[in-house]
């Protein structure tokens, strides 16, 4: 239980963030974009769980993790969903080509 | 006041008459063929909804369901402020032509799920909840924006919304993953009780305050994540619009204020705020609001979609109502609960207009609304130039009397904040230009002979009318609304 293991968990959920934001940044597509979503929550996810293990000393933080992957599949729901209209109406799920209002 | 689950419920009966109403909804959807009884219904809750409310005055204050939710006045004048602003887009949506051409029992039963997160949001007093009625408002918008079936524009808005909505709601559970694992706790008091000692790390809290911001700041809109806002209120079917330029964006400010206020500050015996752990948002606030309404007012200026206008105006609105936040004291967090009402009522007056005229052209291009004092709808031509001239905070209108508290409340606090105002003024009076454009397009320009009619129905004036008297009444006589507000701003803090 050294302090070092919980910094490598953080670690990785810090890394998981940026790749997380990078793929909503740069990706074209819908749905990769959608996947860049789930990756952010997931890194929190991560270091709830990690805290919740090492340094809290009660559940909490897992229960707050199970939570957010019921609302992560809420929200993949309601994305999927709004990525078929955007399909059907378009023809395509280029974020940059559905793009019909403009300042 | 600290109670279990089954005792909690007896302070709860809004909740349960809104989760009863939308469940009766959906199962009636199921067997009633009639088209109109969802909208009746809907009403008839949120009503119920709002007698119970004021029933609560009497509770003694406290923490509801092992420490999850807060009831007190704070917590009911945001129940009460979101079924008035749920009731209104209500009634705007039985006159909507846009509306009847999607599934209304649906439409009601999300609406009303929203507003059901909404009182979530203003009484949670724990990250998890913060959280979950967050997403709750989220979730239901994102569906309520892409409602329009064939619209390309309301399906474009969805993603968009979906989008910007998921990652500042992801940023904002790291940012509070970080604040979990620095104090080891989820409640509010707890996180307070830990920040206030020794050994925290200022600049991890500082950056945490930063990531949950974006969270806070999507819902609020103000800069840099307005980003979705002119798409989304430009795509969502109008009376929906309204709904989410007023309430939702008050749920925000709500949200916010219970977590920086009772959560991360401690309340001094003056009615002045102290930051805990030497944490400087406020000054972020400061800076923030600043930029959100110059960014707000300067975009607004050359659009010619009216609604995506409002939509700059709600940003700059939005910036207004930050600088109560920034200034660290009740008085101006009384100014913008004041605040926050009168831009309901004339924010969705306009709105109201706006609807009335696109039942007709199916556009809110501004070249619609030429000469239309002189097409048959005068009278809607006069309320919206009142609404238009309140949003500029001209006297003698409620815009003015908001305008006036915030201003006073953060020319009071001296230094910086004199510099806050001043930016604020010159932008009330940038503002001026793009809602006067459209009072003299409606006056001035003589319609072209294919402009079409416009004609309203009665049910509009009904609404329409009251909106109009509320606007100017409050202008002239805020006495009870000021005492209702200040009222309002007592927080159970344990």
């Amino acid at each position: 239980m050294s302090p070092n293991e919980l910094s490598s968990y953080l670690t990785i959920g810090a890394i998981l963030f940026g790749l997380g934001l990078f793929t909503v940044l740069t990706r074209r597509n819908a749905i990769s974009v959608l996947m860049g979503v789930e990756l952010i929550l997931n890194s929190a996810n991560i270091n709830y769980v990690a805290f919740s293990h090492f340094s809290s000393g009660n559940s909490a933080g897992q229960i707050y993790a199970i939570f957010v992957i019921m609302l992560a599949a809420a929200e993949a729901a309601v994305g999927l969903a709004i990525v078929l209209a955007i399909f059907k109406l378009f023809h395509t799920i280029d974020v940059e080509a559905a793009e019909t209002m403009k300042d | 006041m600290d109670l279990k689950n089954v005792a909690s419920l007896t302070f709860f009966c809004p909740e349960i008459i809104l989760s009863v109403t939308i469940l009766l909804i959906i199962a009636l959807d199921l067997i009633a063929q009639s088209r109109r009884w969802p909208a009746a219904l809907a009403l008839i809750g949120c009503l119920c909804s709002l007698i119970v409310s004021f029933d609560l005055y009497s509770a003694q204050p406290g923490l509801l369901f092992h420490r999850m939710i807060v009831l007190d006045n704070f917590s009911i004048f945001f129940k009460v402020f979101s079924l008035s602003a749920t009731i209104l887009c209500i009634l705007m949506s039985i006159g909507s032509n846009e509306i009847d051409k999607v599934h209304e029992g649906e439409y009601y039963a999300l609406l009303l799920t929203c507003t059901l997160g909404m009182f979530f949001m203003a009484s949670s007093s724990n990250l998890l909840m913060a959280y979950l009625s967050l997403e709750m408002v989220s979730l239901g918008s994102y569906v309520l924006t892409g409602f329009l079936p064939h619209s390309r524009r309301s399906s474009e808005a969805a993603l968009k919304y979906l989008i910007y909505g998921g990652v500042a709601s992801g940023t904002m559970i790291y940012g509070m993953s970080w604040i979990f694992g620095m104090t080891g706790s989820m409640d509010y008091a707890a996180i307070q009780l830990a920040l206030s000692q020794e050994g925290i790390n200022k600049a991890a809290l500082f950056i945490a305050f930063i990531f949950i911001l974006a969270g806070f700041g999507y819902k609020i809109v103000f800069f840099p994540f307005h980003m979705w806002s002119p798409d989304v209120y430009q795509g969502a079917p109008t009376p929906f619009t309204a709904y989410l330029s007023v309430a939702s964006n008050t749920a925000g400010l709500a949200i916010m204020i219970r977590f920086f206020f009772p959560g991360m500050s401690k309340l001094l015996a003056s009615g002045d705020w102290t930051a805990t752990a030497g944490v400087e948002w406020p000054q972020v606030l400061l800076a923030l609001s600043m930029l959100t309404m110059t960014i707000g007012n300067l975009c607004a200026l050359n659009q010619r979609n009216v609604k995506r206008m409002l939509a700059y105006s709600g940003i700059a609105h939005a910036g207004y109502m930050m600088m109560g936040l920034a200034i660290l004291n009740n008085e101006g967090l009384a100014a913008i609960l004041f605040y926050a009402v009168v831009y309901m009522i004339m924010n969705l007056g306009a709105f109201l207009v706006v609807g009335m005229v696109s039942n007709v052209t199916g556009d809110e291009d501004i070249d619609d609304y030429r000469g239309l004092a002189w097409r048959g709808a005068t009278v809607p031509a006069i309320c919206l130039a009142i609404f238009l001239f309140s949003l500029t905070g001209m006297p003698p209108f409620a815009g003015f009397m908001g305008k006036f508290f915030l201003f006073s409340a953060v020319v009071k606090q001296g230094g910086a904040f004199a510099v806050l105002a001043i930016v604020a003024a010159l932008n009330s009076v940038v503002s001026l230009y793009y809602y006067a454009k459209i009072v003299k397009t409606m006056f001035l320009d003589s319609p072209l002979p294919e402009d079409k009619q416009v004609t309203m129905a009665a049910n509009n004036f009904t609404l329409l009318l009251p909106l109009t008297f509320l606007t100017i009444l409050f202008g002239v006589y805020f006495g009870p609304l000021v005492q209702y507000t200040n009222y309002s701003l007592r927080f159970f803090i344990k």
